[in-house]
């Protein structure tokens, strides 16, 4: 009944007959380009530097501008940054204080808590939101890091992680909030996000450095931009699907603005909402870990050294406490997430209404008392701890002298058979061949809006004179995707039917896909050193979560009277798998791809810690060189290469959902 | 367009509306989806045709509704899905914008109302029903039900003895502190009756309340919607797809098809003199014998005293029964017991017959 109008998509979509018709001699022209053009037309193979618009010095030299010479009037530029750094500083010492000592806020001392305070804390924020079991997990990840001799990088860590995520919430929420009520300023949100969250963490970095200066806020900062964006999609999603229902009746009864969004439509939607919170507590943890480069110390440090020193033992401890950290965070989120509400009306005393809150001063304040007089409740005693740093080191050496030759083969193998040619190969492309390639599939796919996007980021990446670094990225991200995928596509199929199965193997990926990306350099790293091989196997470890996921949870959402149907036919389970369950499951599987592929490049950049020679070593480089343009400039191209496959399998994966008849011609995909 | 506009008290079996007060008067109400549909419209003149509006790429909803509702009425609007009529329920209470036209609620316009002076009417003035129930998950029955009162700044303790005594009126005593997803869809639409019953209103919009319950708990719902109503007297537009439900339930019904009127009338009316073949369509299966009432049918009490006696707002199918040991003769009385008429046996005979 409601806004039945006609809308037609943007732009035509060729017909599958004419897009046959376009690609027989769009490739032919490409094949000769690509065989033949190199002497005629040597500029669209390698894009000639004198065409490269000096952007990185612009963005170089606005920065110099911003913190030298621009003025707000009454203060500086750079007066406001770092005045915002110290604002942020402020809790965050009490924060860091309160969790490991020895910080000093505004003259004051603040005492820690102590490692048995915090893990008793935790436990009992376990049993408030999730029972005992909660309660057993979380203090267990905390003893666990204290046994283990991690408290202290541990603790940074946590302090950052406590600061970061109140305020990604908040902000998120906020420019949720203004996304959903203002029409214009969500369209305008949509493509910010997008960069936020495809531009590497390395290429912010430095900005931010400059900016903000060197230490742990400024590292807060680049968790805000890093961890923000999924709330603010997840806020304005959350209150458009609120059932219209619930908005007439706020208007019903008469709710003033305000009561309608605090009163009705923000508790409605709390359940996705606190997805969001979720989203933003493990997206932080693992940039807090990245932020360590630009002094935000912890546990991301300590992996980090290790890894420049060659420490596999020290690396792997610190490694396991991130984890540890990583799923006590999340199994508490979630548990606050699907928390049953207790009926509001408890009578009695204060301590009758709060007991956890009761229950946790109390620990704090004994366990300060306890500290004072025997200091092992105060700070975990170094002869107690236990260090499996040897054990592990011993385990590398023991699996280098003995499996080294094996290992190494594999390794050669796959460098010199598929990884070396399939990377000449795309480094030999005309990048004008490639645009036009792109350009006419996303014409096909999307119409000449899509066209248009993505045969111009394509050129966008060309004039930047990064071809050869881009096609590198294209290269590793390309291949670990096809392997991620190649892998992740039989277990998804395997597990999909099987409750039980599905069950054990979710709790594998869920705690994976906790995991920072950080941690899945190590292994990696210990059994192939540097190298692409090694930076493809992490990748593929990291992207592999999604691309089972949605595999399941494609073949799983097929409607059930089909497969009926197809059992009443007499279909064998093997044709209702092939001509039932993955037909109609592809949209699903694609938009598994898709994240595979987002996941692989955010990994990728990380791997240039490992010696790759992609984009992401271009962002490193800036990094290290304290050059903002150079990383935003290589940055802005990793956003272009996801942007570009994100949106033609978007509109691809739309494209058979219309063709299955499961979506409606008219809503375009939500890019 | 075939329009048939029953005057508000017709025949014999008007009685029960005599000369209400019109409380909600609806004159040239269109609703037209679009771009600038306003603008278009009234372009286009006083009655434009579905053709030339969607030439003009414009989706009617609602086209040239007029209505008056009168005190104390429950003023049914059925029809089809698609035919508009929740589209008109929100733009009674302007939770649509209309595009065109005139709501008068006792005699002031709805559409010339500011923001704040909307709110205040809803606050304290309309109270509305939904199909879904629209109950806030976070919340308890309690809570729920005083929602409307939170909203208003009314103190504690006064909202939670208003809804504890709506939660008692609805049935649901005991149940005060369960959440929403721990209640049965009959019970849930009980809350949401309870809810809208809470900021004690005068107009009360029910939105297809029952349509998405089991025909047993509708059934029953009914029965209770029908109690409430004999105790609180308010004036109600309810919304329905249902024509059993209309013909139960209304003191007049309001036939909707496409966005427009076609026939506004007395359940009686409506089955024994459909305005338009649409309108047939649904009274045809009706059997008269139930929605007639025995007033339509009796004579002038004249000669003799019936032993029998029957209420003027029984209707035949009613009163068959007392027929069956060959009386010929039953007097009709009203409220107060004053007979006021005498229904023949021939009478009812052959209205039986006709099914």
């Amino acid at each position: 009944m409601t806004g039945t109008v006609a809308s037609r998509p943007v732009g035509p979509v060729p017909a599958i007959a004419t897009s046959l018709r376009l690609w027989i001699p769009a490739g032919l022209v490409f094949v000769v380009l690509w065989l033949w053009g190199r002497d005629v037309l040597p500029w669209a193979f390698d894009y000639p530097r004198s065409w490269v618009p000096p952007v990185r010095d612009w963005i170089s030299d606005a920065m110099k501008w911003l913190m030298n010479d621009a003025s707000l009037g009454l203060f500086t530029f750079r007066e406001m940054t770092r005045a915002i750094a110290a604002v942020i500083d402020v809790p965050y010492q009490i924060a860091l204080g309160l969790l490991s000592g020895g910080a000093t806020v505004l003259g004051v001392l603040v005492s820690p808590i102590g490692w048995v305070g915090v893990t008793a804390v935790m436990g009992l924020l376990g049993h408030f939101a999730g029972g005992w079991r909660l309660a057993a997990l979380t203090s267990a990840c905390f003893g666990f890091i204290a046994i283990f001799g991690q408290w202290t990088s541990a603790m940074v860590t946590l302090a950052s992680v406590l600061i970061a995520v109140p305020l990604g919430i908040l902000f998120g929420l906020f420019l949720g909030l203004a996304g959903y009520r203002w029409r214009g300023v969500g369209r305008a949100l949509i493509p910010i996000l997008d960069l936020m969250q495809t531009i590497p963490v390395f290429a912010y970095l430095v900005p931010i450095l400059i900016l903000f200066g060197f230490g742990p806020t400024s590292a807060v900062i680049a968790t805000l931009i890093y961890a923000m964006p999924p709330m603010t999609r997840i806020t304005m999603l959350a209150l458009r699907r609120v059932p219209s229902d619930l908005q007439d009746l706020g208007h019903m009864v008469g709710c003033t603005p305000r009561q309608m969004t605090w009163r009705v439509m923000i508790p409605s939607a709390k359940e996705s909402l606190m997805v969001g919170v979720n989203q933003v507590i493990m997206l932080s943890l693992n940039m807090v870990i990245i932020a360590s480069m630009i002094g935000a110390g912890g546990l991301g440090f300590d992996v980090l050294s290790a890894l420049r020193r060659l420490d596999f033992g020290a690396g792997v401890e610190a490694g396991f406490a991130i984890v540890a950290l990583a799923i006590a965070l999340d199994r508490l989120s979630q548990a606050f997430a699907d928390r049953a509400q207790v009926p509001l009306h408890v009578h009695g005393g204060f301590i009758a209404r709060h007991p956890y809150l009761f229950g946790g001063l109390l620990t704090l304040i004994l366990s300060a008392l306890i500290g004072l007089a025997y200091p092992a409740v105060q700070s975990y005693p170094e002869a107690w701890q236990i260090s499996t740093g040897t054990f592990w080191s011993d385990l590398v050496r023991y699996i280098n002298i003995n499996y080294f030759d094996a290992l190494e083969s594999v390794k050669n193998f796959m460098l010199l058979n598929l990884l070396i040619p399939f990377k000449r190969l795309l480094i030999g492309l005309p990048w004008v061949g490639v645009a036009g390639l792109l350009a006419l599939s996303g014409w096909c796919l999307g119409g000449v809006r899509l066209g248009l996007l993505t045969g111009g980021l394509t050129v966008l990446i060309a004039s930047t004179g990064l071809w050869e670094e881009a096609m590198i990225t294209v290269y590793l991200c390309g291949l670990s995707v096809v392997i991620a995928m190649l892998i992740g596509l039989p277990i998804g199929i395997a597990v999909a039917m099987q409750d039980s199965l599905w069950r054990g193997v979710r709790l594998v990926i869920d705690t994976m896909q906790t995991l920072p990306s950080f941690v899945y350099l190590m292994p990696a790293v210990m059994l192939f050193r540097v190298g692409d091989f090694t930076a493809m196997i992490a990748v593929v470890a990291y992207a592999l979560a999604p691309a089972i996921r949605y595999t399941v949870l494609g073949l799983r959402s097929v409607d059930p009277s089909l497969i009926e149907a197809g059992r009443a036919m007499g279909c064998t389970p093997f044709q209702i798998l092939t001509r039932i369950r993955l037909k109609l499951a592809l949209p699903e599987i694609m938009l598994g791809l898709n994240q595979t592929i987002m996941f692989a490049l955010s990994m990728l950049v990380i791997t240039a810690l490992v010696g790759t020679r992609d984009l992401g070593q271009e962002v490193y480089i800036a990094l290290t060189k304290a050059d903002p343009g150079r990383g935003l400039v290589a940055g802005l191209c990793v956003a272009a290469i996801a942007i570009i496959a994100d949106r033609l399998i978007q509109a691809g994966a739309h494209r058979s959902r219309v063709r299955l008849g499961l979506a409606d011609e008219r809503a375009n995909g939500d890019s | 367009m075939d329009r048939v506009d029953a005057p508000v008290a017709t025949g014999p079996g008007g009685d029960r509306m005599s000369a209400p007060e019109p409380k909600l008067v609806c004159r040239g109400v269109w609703k037209v989806f679009g771009h600038r549909g306003d603008e278009t419209l009234r372009a286009m003149g006083p009655d434009p045709s579905g053709d030339t509006l969607s030439a003009a790429g414009l989706v009617p909803a609602v086209r040239n509704v007029d209505i008056e509702v009168g005190e104390g009425e429950i003023f049914v609007i059925m029809g089809l899905s698609g035919s508009g009529k929740s589209t008109l329920v929100r733009c009674l209470s302007r939770l649509i914008e209309p595009t065109a036209g005139e709501i008068l609620f006792q005699g002031r316009n709805l559409l010339a109302a500011s923001d704040s002076e909307m709110i205040e009417l809803r606050r304290h003035a309309m109270g509305m029903v939904f199909q879904h129930f629209a109950l806030l998950p976070h919340m308890t029955v309690a809570d729920n039900v005083a929602f409307p009162l939170e909203v208003q700044g009314v103190s504690r303790a006064e909202r939670s003895e208003r809804a504890a005594r709506m939660i008692e009126l609805v049935g649901l005593a005991g149940r005060e502190t369960a959440f929403p997803r721990e209640l049965s869809g009959g019970q849930q639409q009980r809350v949401g009756i309870a809810r809208s019953l809470a900021a004690d209103p005068e107009l009360w919009f029910l939105d297809e309340p029952f349509s998405a319950l089991d025909p047993l708990i509708r059934r029953e719902m009914q029965d209770e919607f029908m109690r409430l109503q004999s105790v609180l007297k308010k004036t109600i537009v309810f919304i329905t797809h249902d024509f059993d439900e209309a013909i139960r339930l209304a003191d007049r019904i309001a036939i909707m098809k496409s966005g427009a009127i076609e026939q506004v009338g007395s359940p009686e009316d409506i089955v024994l003199n459909p305005a338009t073949s649409y309108v047939r369509e649904f009274t045809g299966a009706v059997s008269r014998s139930k929605v007639v009432k025995v007033t339509r049918l009796m004579g002038p009490a004249n000669g003799g005293s019936p032993v029998k006696t029957v209420q003027e707002n029984a209707s035949i199918a009613d009163a068959a029964p007392l027929f069956n040991d060959g009386t010929d003769c039953v007097a009709v009385t009203d409220a107060q017991g004053r007979v006021t008429g005498h229904l023949a046996r021939p009478a009812v005979i052959d209205m039986m017959l006709q099914g």
